[in-house]
C-alpha cells in the first residue's frame, strides 16, 4: 500500500509497512547500511507522523516479515492474545503512544500494562517506540514490571541485577576464578555468573560449569552460573549430568538469522524444557538465558521482508523479543553497542538504541537487560556508558553486565565495570536481589543498608577462591 | 606458593592467572583516579590506532626497500575514515586498479591498512620482508600493493587484476584495549570479487614483541600457501585438511 505525507510543501510516499517503519526509525548506521533509511530528517518526520497515523490492527493484516517463509512470524501471529489485545485495538499507533504514557502516569501501572502485553505484537511495540522520546521510553519502561526467579528473583522494584562475566582469553580456570572473586567482592553476579566461552568444546564448557558449580556451593551463594555455549553443547551436556543451572543462547528476529546462529523455534522450546526438567531452581523455575542485539539479521543477510525490502534493524530486534517471549527467560539482554560502528555509528545512536531495546523487550514482557557496552572504533567512550547506564537504572532495567575495569580481555571490547553498578546502585538507591543481597550481609561483604564493603582481599571471607593463596590463609 | 609477593598487594598473584583489571580498589563506589587514567590510556592509544591516517608515502618507501618493486597504492571508494567506519561494503571495493596488470606472478601481497593504520606502519614492512624470505624462492611474488581504507576483501579485486593464483592480505587488526598495533593475514586462493569469509585462512595477532613473531606468521603462511595450491582452494577445506599445526 501506498501511503502519502506532506510536510513544509513536500510530498513524500512510502510504498508498504516495511518502508514506513524503516524511515521513521531514528537515524543509525545499520539502517544506512542496508539501505532503508529515510533519506532526510524531513522525509524521517514524514515517515513518522504516517506511522503514528497508523492504526494497530493494520500489523495484524500487513507483515513485516511474510508469514509463510518465516516461522518467528508464525510463532508472533500464532501466539496473538485477542482479548489482552482489545483494550488498545482501537488505538492508532500515536493514540497508543499517549495511552501508554497516560496509564505510566496513572494508578495501577505495572498491572495494566501486564494484562495488555500478551495482545502486544513485537511490530507494534517497535512502531510506538520509533516515534516515542527517550524520556517516553524511559517513563513507560519504568512503570512495568517483570519478574523472574531461579535462585535469586530477577525484576523486583528498587533491585538491579548484575551478571558477572570472568572471561578469559584461554578459559583459564585460575584466570576465571581470579576474576569471579573480583566480581562477587564488589557485590556483583547475582544475575548470573555467566562466561563467554573462548571454545564452543563440550569438554571446555563442562570444565567451567563444575568450576562455577563448586564455587556456588563453597560459599552457598544464591546464585545462578552459566556457560554461553551453544544452546546444542549445553543440551548434549545436561543428558550427561553436568550441572547445567541455565540454557543459553543468542537469538534474531528472522528465521534466516536464527539459521545463521544455527537454531530453530522448536529447538529452543525443547532446549527450556530440558533445563526446566532438572528442577536446579530453589526460588523459581526460569531457566534461559537470551542474547540478541541490533543488527545481527543484516549482518547475516537474513534482513529482508516483505516485498523483498530490507527490514530496519530496531524492528528485527524487537521480533527477537517475541521469539524470547515464548521461551519464559530467566534474563534476555541486548548487547547493544557490541556489533560495531557499521550498525551503531556513536555513543548517541548506541544510548538510543539501548533505550530502545530495553523499553521494547519490557514491554513485551520480558527481564530485559542491558549489555552497556562499545568497541574501540565506535565514537563512543566511557561518558557515553555512564549516560546509558544512569538512564537504564532510571528506567528500571532488570541488570547489566560488568567485567573487572569495564575490559573484557577475551571479546576485545568494553562493558561496564563492578564499580559502575556500584556507583548506579549508590546514586538510584538500588539494591541487589535480595537472596544475594541476604547472602552478602551474612558473609560480612555489605552492611545492614546493602551497601557492599570495600573489603581487603586479605581479609575477605572468599580469599578460599583464590587457590593457592587461599591455602596459607 | 609465591613467597615473594608482598603481604599488602595479594591481588599480584592473582594477576598472574590473567590480564583482566582485577583488584583496582575503590574511590567510593567508583575507580581510583590512576586506574581511571590508566584506562582512558588505553582507550586513547586504541583509537589513535583506529584514526590516524597511514603516512603512505613513507611506508611506501619501506615497503619499497624490501626490494619486490615499487609499490603500487590503491583506495577503497570509502572516502574519509568515518565513511570506512560505516560503510564496510565501500571499504571492500577499490576506487581504481589503474597500474595493476597480469606480470606472471604467482602471488599477490597486498598491505592494507583496515582497522589499524598503526600496526600496518609499525609491522607491514617487516612482516613483508618475512613473506619474502619465506616464499621468494618457490613463488614469483607480484610487486607489493598498498591499500587504504580497506577491508580484507579488497584484496579480491588486486589478485584478480594481478593474474595470481594465491592472495595474502596483510591487514591492521581492530585495536583492543591492551594491543593497538596488531597485524593480520589472510590468504586467498584464486582470489576474485565474491569470495566470502569462508574461502579463506587467517593468521591473527601478529605484534613481536608480545605477540606472534614475523617469521613464525610467515611460516604458517607458506605452509598454507603450499596447501592451497596443492589442495586447489583455501578456507574451511584447507584448515581442516591441514591440521592444527599450521595454525598454531
Amino acid at each position: 500500500m501506498i501511503r502519502r505525507q506532506s510536510l513544509a510543501g513536500t510530498t513524500y510516499t512510502f510504498d508498504g509497512l516495511v518502508e514506513v517503519m524503516a524511515k521513521a526509525t531514528p537515524v543509525r548506521s545499520g539502517d544506512q547500511l542496508a539501505g532503508c533509511a529515510a533519506s532526510s530528517d524531513a522525509e524521517r518526520v514524514a515517515a513518522a507522523s504516517v506511522l503514528a497515523d497508523l492504526p494497530l490492527t493494520t500489523f495484524l493484516e500487513e507483515l513485516v516479515v511474510p508469514y509463510e517463509s518465516d516461522e518467528v512470524t508464525r510463532l508472533i501471529i500464532d501466539s496473538h492474545d485477542a482479548a489482552a489485545f482489545s483494550t488498545v485495538s482501537h488505538l492508532t499507533v500515536g493514540g497508543f503512544r499517549d495511552w501508554l504514557l497516560e496509564t505510566a502516569a496513572g494508578p495501577g501501572a505495572a498491572t495494566v500494562l501486564a494484562a495488555v502485553s500478551p495482545g502486544l505484537t513485537p511490530e507494534m511495540v517497535a512502531a510506538v517506540s520509533k516515534i516515542m522520546r527517550s524520556s517516553d521510553l524511559i517513563a513507560v519502561a519504568a512503570a512495568v514490571r517483570v519478574t523472574t526467579a531461579f535462585r535469586t528473583t530477577i525484576g523486583l522494584p528498587g533491585r538491579l541485577g548484575t551478571r558477572l562475566q570472568p572471561n578469559h582469553p584461554t578459559d583459564d580456570p585460575a584466570g576465571i576464578a581470579a576474576a569471579t572473586l573480583d566480581g562477587l567482592l564488589m557485590g556483583s553476579g547475582d544475575a548470573v555468573i555467566g562466561i563467554n566461552p573462548a571454545t564452543d568444546s563440550p569438554q571446555a564448557t563442562a570444565r567451567l560449569l563444575h568450576l562455577l558449580d563448586d564455587v556456588r556451593q563453597r560459599f552457598d551463594i544464591p546464585m545462578q552460573s552459566c556457560v554461553l555455549s551453544h544452546v546444542t553443547t549445553t543440551v548434549n551436556l545436561i543428558e550427561q549430568g553436568v550441572p547445567v543451572d541455565l540454557v543459553f543462547q543468542s537469538i534474531a528476529g528472522t528465521e534466516g538469522a536464527n539459521a545463521g546462529f544455527g537454531v530453530t523455534v522448536p529447538m529452543l522450546l525443547e532446549a527450556n524444557e530440558a533445563g526446566r526438567s532438572l528442577g536446579r531452581g530453589t526460588v523459581g523455575d526460569n531457566v534461559m538465558y537470551l542474547e540478541t542485539g541490533q543488527g545481527s539479521a543484516l549482518s547475516a543477510g537474513a534482513h529482508l521482508g516483505t516485498g523483498g525490502k530490507p527490514v530496519d534493524q530496531q524492528t528485527l530486534e524487537t521480533r527477537s523479543y517475541g521469539l524470547a517471549r515464548a521461551l519464559d527467560p530467566l534474563l534476555i539482554n541486548t548487547v547493544v553497542g557490541f556489533i560495531g560502528p557499521e550498525y551503531l555509528y556513536d555513543g548517541k545512536q548506541i544510548i538510543r538504541a539501548g533505550l530502545e531495546d530495553h523499553f521494547c523487550g519490557k514491554l513485551l514482557g520480558l527481564p530485559m537487560g542491558v549489555d552497556v557496552c562499545y568497541t574501540n572504533h565506535a565514537e563512543a567512550d566511557t561518558d557515553d556508558m555512564d549516560t546509558l547506564l544512569t538512564l537504564l537504572g532510571v528506567a528500571g532495567a532488570a541488570f547489566v553486565i560488568a567485567v573487572p575495569g569495564a575490559d573484557d580481555i577475551m571479546l576485545g571490547y568494553q562493558s561496564l565495570s563492578f564499580h559502575d553498578a556500584l556507583y548506579v546502585r549508590q546514586v538510584l538507591d538500588l539494591r541487589p536481589a535480595p537472596e544475594f543481597e541476604a547472602w552478602l550481609t551474612r558473609m560480612g561483604m555489605a552492611d545492614a543498608d546493602g551497601r557492599v564493603l570495600p573489603l581487603d582481599l586479605a581479609g575477605s571471607p572468599l580469599l578460599a577462591l583464590a587457590g593457592p593463596l587461599g591455602k596459607g590463609a | 606458593m609465591n613467597e615473594d609477593v608482598p603481604v599488602d598487594d595479594p591481588w599480584a598473584v592473582l594477576r598472574a592467572s590473567t590480564q583482566a583489571r582485577i583488584g583496582l580498589g575503590r574511590a567510593g563506589s567508583s575507580l581510583p583516579t590512576r586506574r581511571v587514567l590508566e584506562f582512558a590510556a588505553a582507550h586513547a592509544a586504541a583509537r589513535d590506532a583506529v584514526h590516524e591516517p597511514l603516512d603512505v608515502e613513507s611506508f611506501g618507501a619501506a615497503v619499497a626497500e624490501v626490494g619486490i618493486g615499487t609499490p603500487v597504492h590503491v583506495r577503497s571508494r570509502a572516502e574519509s575514515r568515518a565513511e570506512y567506519l560505516r560503510r564496510p561494503d565501500l571499504g571492500r571495493e577499490p576506487a581504481d586498479l589503474a597500474g595493476l596488470a597480469p606480470d606472471g606472478s604467482d602471488v599477490a601481497v597486498v598491505l592494507a591498512d583496515g582497522l589499524s593504520p598503526r600496526a600496518l606502519a609499525e609491522h607491514g614492512a617487516g612482516m613483508l620482508r618475512a613473506l619474502v624470505d619465506a616464499l621468494g624462492e618457490q613463488y614469483r611474488i607480484a610487486p607489493p600493493v598498498i591499500a587504504t581504507q580497506a577491508r580484507v576483501a579488497l584484496g579480491d579485486a588486486v589478485g584478480e587484476a594481478l593474474g595470481v593464483t594465491t592472495l595474502v592480505v596483510v591487514i591492521g587488526e581492530r585495536p583492543g584495549l591492551s594491543v593497538a598495533d596488531s597485524l593480520g593475514i589472510y590468504l586467498t586462493h584464486a582470489p576474485r570479487p565474491g569470495r566470502s569469509d569462508a574461502d579463506r585462512n587467517c593468521i591473527s595477532n601478529i605484534h613481536p614483541p608480545g605477540g606472534q613473531s614475523y617469521a613464525n606468521a610467515a611460516r604458517i603462511t607458506a605452509a598454507l600457501v603450499a596447501g592451497s595450491r596443492e589442495l586447489g582452494v583455501s578456507g574451511v577445506r584447507l584448515k581442516d585438511t591441514a591440521g592444527p599445526e599450521l595454525l598454531a
